[in-house]
């Protein structure tokens, strides 16, 4: 998709003053982090199920080549075929090769990232393949055109009469004066519209949440069961993920499957929890003809021993931009490309460059309510500071502000110059004052006095009361 | 160290008490000196660097890291008015420089004995109550650094509770960030004013008569904040209502 991150600053002023989607945001706040609490509450070694799925991730990391290696071996023995991906070209060219070879004209899609990040749907489209998405965020932001602007709920930002009438907009052929009021109504149409196309496609293309490298499958876990469907019945289906995706066992898999639900909504499983592991064998009842999987790097493995190899262990869950002040403030679109909230502050510029993604670490408050809600404990703070520290170095960092860190620097390392300074300053910021306590417009701090007054100084500095005597 | 009845401590009296509130830094002196305390206040001390550590500058970080362990390293213990800067000092200078060097070493020992003020009253010093009253409804924001990096959020709500005559009514999301986040809230203006704005309706959601906290700049933000909507309870640094000095005008308001 089109890279708007550079624009994060207008992009983050127009969602501000979108009416609609600011109330749509509301309810991410509201909803997720309720959930969460109440799911954690219920379960008293939450904390320890976090360490103990740090360790597993952190485990499988340094042996990342070990497991794909096997992982590939086992789906190898299954009958399945495994291409390793180096970047998003490679993965487009091999999925749309598999597709041409099964002569698809009709594909459906699972929930996947990771095939955003490729921007698949696209390039599959540009060769004359009819995509067609099956979770129904999804599928709602397919017929808007739009991407998601949420790792696990695509169409958060968007309100229930938005898509009533995406619905009657695209939707032709049924009954005008049909009742959309509810949105099981509009799940039921949903059903209704995807049924034929589960059966019509010819490659099924899902995403994973999981491969295990003990038995060579693919876990993914959804809501609706439009995963199953889209894994089942075509002849063809491909599973499509990044390298960090894998662990070792089931049980490892079973292990992270407890934290990951009750991060993201709150439950304590998901509806589904769908294994796949390679082609129909002889005597199966249904199951695909052929089976792939794309395993994609895109970056990740240059991310391993540099200071963002923690961000690996990131299972999706979504939990830091459900408790993030900024996410809940504008949303994820306007991070401007596939990955947005904290999570996306640190992945971002590791695939499209911190040049393009230099607001995002930027744009956050550092108040640590991700780290404290990761459940893979991802030090989403710390890493978007290494960030802002590469930006410092490659002198990405907008002119006027390093201009004036450097000469408040200068000061700070020089604490006679410094009180001087600030005595002075008090004084002024005083005086210009007067009596009433507080400056409503201040040249030199508009970014201050644009939204909030700016209290003055109550009088002299402490350290000058302080030096003078003034000891109580 | 002598961990004797009367430890020595220095006050880190924050960039922004220093110049724009005062009055924190003698209630913090009034309370440390009241749990029998020797208090100074080196001169040598600016800021804690954090402005330039949060804006990548690692260099300068460290050359201001470097003067605080120079100016702090012969007390007991190092007592800060705020989360945010105890915080910088307990839980990254470490960081800044390399393991295994004789800075780091020292940039860790000063770690350990650097407290936030209400934490350091609370749990080292083991204060229960305070002799002070005031009469009126307060409301506590947890600043973020003081709750998710020093666990501080039962501390300050045991000594308040002790003080005479103070209600305290909880805010909804008291530990949701108030937008201020440093630079942020100059960088991202718009966005800090959305963040604040939440965070005003719940202070005045309340009805308390006083809204309080342990940071300055959260103070700060909120405070100015809401005098431009033009209502909203008067901000105070919990210290001053914990020393019972709360005589002057609250923050941003006019003199007497």
């Amino acid at each position: 998709m089109e890279i708007r991150s550079p624009d994060f600053a207008k992009n983050s002023s127009r969602a501000l003053h979108d009416a609609q989607l600011q109330r749509a945001l509301g309810n991410v706040k509201l909803g997720f982090i309720a959930k969460r609490r109440k799911a954690i509450d219920k379960l008293p070694e939450f904390e320890r199920l976090r360490d103990e799925a740090r360790a597993i991730k952190e485990h499988t990391l340094k042996h990342l080549d070990l497991y794909l290696e096997a992982y590939e071996k086992k789906v190898l023995e299954a009958g399945g075929h495994v291409h390793w991906a180096a970047d998003a070209r490679d993965a487009r060219r091999i999925i749309l090769d598999i597709c041409r070879e099964a002569d698809a004209k009709t594909v459906t899609k699972g929930k996947s990232m990771i095939a955003e990040e490729v921007a698949l749907n696209p390039h599959l489209e540009q060769a004359g393949i009819d995509v067609v998405e099956t979770d129904l965020g999804e599928y709602i932001i397919q017929l808007r055109n739009e991407p998601p602007s949420h790792i696990i709920a695509p169409a958060v930002h968007l309100n229930k009469e938005q898509v009533e009438a995406d619905f009657r907009r695209c939707h032709t052929g049924l009954p005008d004066g049909r009742d959309l009021d509810e949105p099981v109504q509009l799940l039921g149409e949903a059903r209704a519209v995807l049924r034929q196309k589960y059966l019509d496609a010819d490659v099924g293309i899902t995403g994973a949440n999981f491969l295990v490298a003990e038995t060579g499958s693919s876990i993914i876990v959804t809501n609706e069961g439009n995963g199953d469907l889209t894994q089942i019945l075509p002849k063809v289906h491909i599973v499509i993920a990044s390298l960090e995706k894998i662990t070792p066992t089931l049980e490892d898999a079973s292990q992270i499957l407890r934290v990951l639900a009750r991060s993201a909504t709150g439950q304590e499983f998901s509806v589904y929890t769908t294994l796949s592991t390679g082609p129909k064998r002889p005597g199966d009842p249904d199951g695909p003809g052929d089976y792939h999987v794309v395993l994609l790097d895109n970056g990740r493995s240059a991310m391993l021993g540099t200071p963002f190899e923690d961000m690996l262990r990131c299972i999706r869950c979504g939990a830091c931009m459900n408790h993030c002040p900024v996410y809940h403030s504008v949303g994820g679109h306007a991070y401007g490309w596939v990955y947005g909230g904290p999570m996306g502050a640190v992945l971002t510029p590791t695939l499209i460059g911190i040049d393009k993604a230099g607001h995002l670490p930027n744009a956050s408050t550092f108040c640590g309510r991700c780290e404290a809600v990761c459940p893979m404990r991802i030090p989403l703070p710390k890493m978007m500071r290494h960030w802002r520290e590469r930006e410092f170095e490659r002198h990405l960092t907008p002119v006027v502000q390093r201009a004036g860190l450097g000469a408040w620097a200068f000061f700070a390392r020089r604490p006679r110059l410094y009180h001087a300074l600030t005595s002075m300053s008090a004084a002024v910021l005083r005086a210009m004052a007067g009596r009433k306590g507080r400056l409503a417009r201040l040249a030199l701090a508009r970014g201050w006095t644009r939204f909030r007054d700016l209290p003055a100084p109550q009088g002299r500095t402490f350290q000058a009361q302080w030096q003078s005597g003034k000891r109580a | 160290m002598s961990l004797d009845q009367h430890p020595h401590v220095g006050l880190f009296i924050t960039c922004l008490a220093d110049l724009f509130r005062p009055s924190v830094g003698f209630a913090a002196l009034k309370l440390l000196r009241d749990a029998g305390c020797r208090v100074d206040v080196p001169r040598a001390q600016t800021c804690c660097g954090q402005p330039a550590y949060n804006a990548g500058d690692r260099r300068d970080t460290a050359a201001i890291a470097r003067q605080v362990i120079d100016a702090f390293e012969p007390f007991d213990y190092v007592v800060a008015p705020s989360g945010s800067c105890a915080g910088m000092i307990a839980k990254h200078y470490p960081d800044l420089f390399d393991e295994k060097t004789r800075e780091h070493a020292r940039a860790q020992a000063l770690a350990a004995k650097t407290h936030e003020l209400v934490q350091f009253l609370a749990d080292v010093i083991n204060v229960e109550a305070l002799d002070v009253k005031f009469d009126k409804t307060v409301t506590y924001h947890d600043s973020c650094t003081g709750l998710r990096e020093l666990g501080i959020r039962d501390q300050p709500r045991r000594l308040l509770a002790s003080v005479a005559g103070l209600k305290l009514a909880e805010m909804e999301e008291s530990e949701t960030c108030c937008g201020f986040g440093g630079m942020f809230c100059v960088k991202y203006a718009d966005i800090s004013d959305h963040i604040v704005a939440g965070k005003t309706d719940f202070v005045r959601q309340t009805g308390a008569e006083v809204l309080l906290a342990g940071d300055l700049g959260c103070l700060m933000n909120m405070a100015g904040k809401m005098q431009r909507q033009g209502s909203g309870p008067e901000v105070r640094h919990v210290a001053e209502v914990l020393a019972g000095m709360t005589d002057g005008p609250a923050i941003g308001e006019a003199d007497g």
